[in-house]
């Protein structure tokens, strides 16, 4: 068995989320190729052909590009599975070289059973068991479902290049909002998700951080519908915060929310759906009303 | 100017979810269906782009599945969109993306569509695939998780957002694809005018086996709740008594009340 690896660069870096590819072919077992369009400084140290194009030549986002540059490897090492890692850059790149196999892609794989690749469904509630029913297959991995693995080994380069954009143009990168608002630091956090309904109730949980002496956090769809300010989004595209409390109310656990506060030390969820997923890595999980615990909460703390 | 929006219609995500009797998908009965959120803002910025350029663009909707859809149709009619398709498709909820794909693609195929968008994923399926694999099959450009949409001149200039809240900008020339995410816009909610005015829109029905030609390339063998890692203490009740019971596994185990 044999995994094509395709690791990613951004802003002349390459990415950490790279390693975890080589944590998730450890698990699959077999040889691993690996392919970047990076530069020659910073390749990861793995054994195994190591496929190299120029971002400076290629782009760093340039997914037609990228596409070809792919299928080249493939016809050259010809291998079961080409993965990627479920980010901007994986999910859109994946489909594409799937289509170009006639492959099957099974996206955002959590976990291995026999045979089959375990996936989140139904906003990460539930989960299904899927298996390829071509011989080569295109994977997607969830960011943080498998360990980091630095390789230690000597690849051998072996140089690609291509030419074209597909009708697209990169123009450029436009950075992230700065925050004024440092929750990195807060030893407590109370955050508010759509659960808590409407921009009034707003206050309410804010209310509750201040009587536990602490921010006031969101998920992004509050954050998106100007309930709060976006300094205070918790998740992948916020802050990555590791509170000793935080505390979720009405706030359902998606993957980019935990990822930006599964390492708090104490985890308490308030939310009307026991089955919400944040029940999966909450230390308490209340099942009630925002609105009426919430507020219930606060008077005794105040009391 | 010929847009069209793909919209899939997804259970209320706060359902309770059971495995049907082939355990490979949920149970549809008891579930309460909408429109998947992310294909909102795809509607949204379609009849957003449609009322900039005057209302020249004409959009077309597009949903595959059982006749429940057209109720997800008649939504995104009411929101601006001025005709439907409906794919009838009994068994759409047994197809893999590739399948979908290529059922939009044989659809699009002879249209001439100068703009497609579609949601970033469905919620229910969740494989962020369909959009990207129908621009693959048309030739498209193609950019995706859209936070920002501007047009000019037969040209989108797009924002992607990307990890850690960077984003990029990219400039797609038409024909051309979209992918869209929440941030992007605010869709609106139907007027009652509007929803009266939408009965009389057309939905045109094309039965599935007209546009698919392709086998699945994944099968889905099992559908099954995630194993409960355990650990987790969860409380439920009166809401006095509920209130104790946290402030005293907070005294206990952490150390934020003094
Ligand atoms: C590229 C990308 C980046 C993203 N980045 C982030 C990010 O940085 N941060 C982030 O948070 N999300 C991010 N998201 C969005 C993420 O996928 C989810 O959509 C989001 O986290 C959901 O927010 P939520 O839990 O508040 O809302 P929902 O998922 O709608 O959940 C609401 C919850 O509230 C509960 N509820 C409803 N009413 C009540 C009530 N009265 N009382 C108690 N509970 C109630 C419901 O049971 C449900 O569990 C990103 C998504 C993408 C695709
Ligand atoms: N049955 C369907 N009918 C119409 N559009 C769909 C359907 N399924 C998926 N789509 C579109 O494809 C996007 C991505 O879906 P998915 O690949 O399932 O995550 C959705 O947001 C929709 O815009």
């Amino acid at each position: 068995m044999k995994a094509l690896l395709i690791g990613e660069y951004r802003q002349g870096k390459l990415l950490d989320s790279t390693f975890e590819l080589f944590g998730f072919a450890a698990q699959l077992g077999g040889e691993t190729a690996f392919l970047l369009v990076g530069d020659e400084t910073r390749l990861p140290a793995c054994d195994g052909p190591l496929y190299l194009a120029e971002a400076a030549e290629c782009g760093e986002y340039n997914p037609d590009l990228h596409k070809q540059l792919i299928l080249q490897a493939v016809a050259r090492e010809n291998p079961d599975f080409i993965v990627f890692v479920h980010s901007s850059y994986g999910w859109d790149l994946a489909p594409r070289v799937a289509a170009r196999l006639k492959a099957a892609q099974v996206s955002e794989v959590i976990g291995l059973t026999d045979g089959g690749f375990e996936v989140g469904c139904c906003n990460a509630k539930m989960r299904r068991t899927v298996k390829p029913s071509t011989a080569r297959a295109v994977l997607t991995i969830q960011a943080g479902a498998f360990p980091a693995r630095q390789p230690n080994g000597t690849p051998r380069i072996q140089r690609l290049a291509a030419t074209g954009n597909g009708g697209l143009e990169f123009v450029g990168y436009e950075p992230a909002e700065a925050k004024d608002v440092d929750l990195t630091r807060a030893e407590v956090i109370v955050s508010a998700g759509r659960g808590v309904g409407k921009k009034e109730n707003v206050p309410v949980i804010a209310a509750l951080a201040r009587a536990l002496g602490g921010e006031l956090g969101a998920s992004r769809p509050v954050v998106d519908a100007g309930w709060i300010e976006h300094s205070h989004q918790v998740g992948t595209t916020g802050q990555t915060v590791s509170p000793r409390l935080y505390v979720a109310c009405g706030i359902s656990g998606a993957i980019q929310h935990l990822a930006g506060m599964k390492k708090s030390d104490f985890i308490v969820a308030i939310n009307k759906d026991k089955d919400a997923p944040i029940g999966e890595i909450a230390d308490v999980l209340v099942v009630a009303d925002v609105m009426q615990f919430v507020p219930a909460l606060t008077a005794r703390l105040q009391r | 100017m010929k847009i069209l929006v793909c919209i899939k219609q997804v259970p209320d995500m706060e359902s309770r979810f059971k495995a049907n009797s082939q355990g490979v998908w949920f149970e549809e009965t008891d579930l309460a269906f909408r429109m998947n959120e992310y294909d909102e803002y795809a509607v949204e910025q379609a009849v957003q782009l449609k009322e900039q350029l005057g209302d020249a663009p004409e959009v077309t909707v597009l949903s595959i599945g059982p006749d429940r859809v057209v109720e997800a149709i008649k939504k995104a009619l009411a929101m601006g969109c001025d005709r439907g398709v409906h794919v009838q498709d009994p068994a759409a909820a047994t197809r893999d993306p590739w399948q979908i794909a290529s059922i939009i693609a044989s659809h699009a195929g002879d249209k001439g569509y100068d703009l497609i968008l579609t949601g970033m994923q469905s919620q229910d399926r969740g494989s962020a695939q369909v959009g990207v694999t129908v621009a693959e099959e048309l030739g498209y450009a193609c950019a995706t998780t859209l936070v920002g949409f501007a047009f000019s001149d037969g040209t989108v200039t797009a924002k992607r957002e990307l990890e850690g809240g960077i984003k990029g900008v990219v400039r797609l020339r038409t024909p051309a694809l979209v992918t869209c995410q929440l941030g992007l816009n605010v869709p609106r909610y139907p007027t009652l005018p509007n929803i009266m005015k939408a009965k009389k829109k057309e939905i045109q029905t094309i039965a599935v086996a007209e546009l698919l030609k392709e086998e699945p390339l994944a099968t889905t063998v099992s559908f099954h709740p995630p194993a409960r890692k355990g650990g987790g203490i969860v409380l439920e009740g009166d809401v006095g008594v509920l209130v104790d019971q946290l402030l005293g596994i907070l005294k206990d185990k952490t150390a934020v009340l003094r």
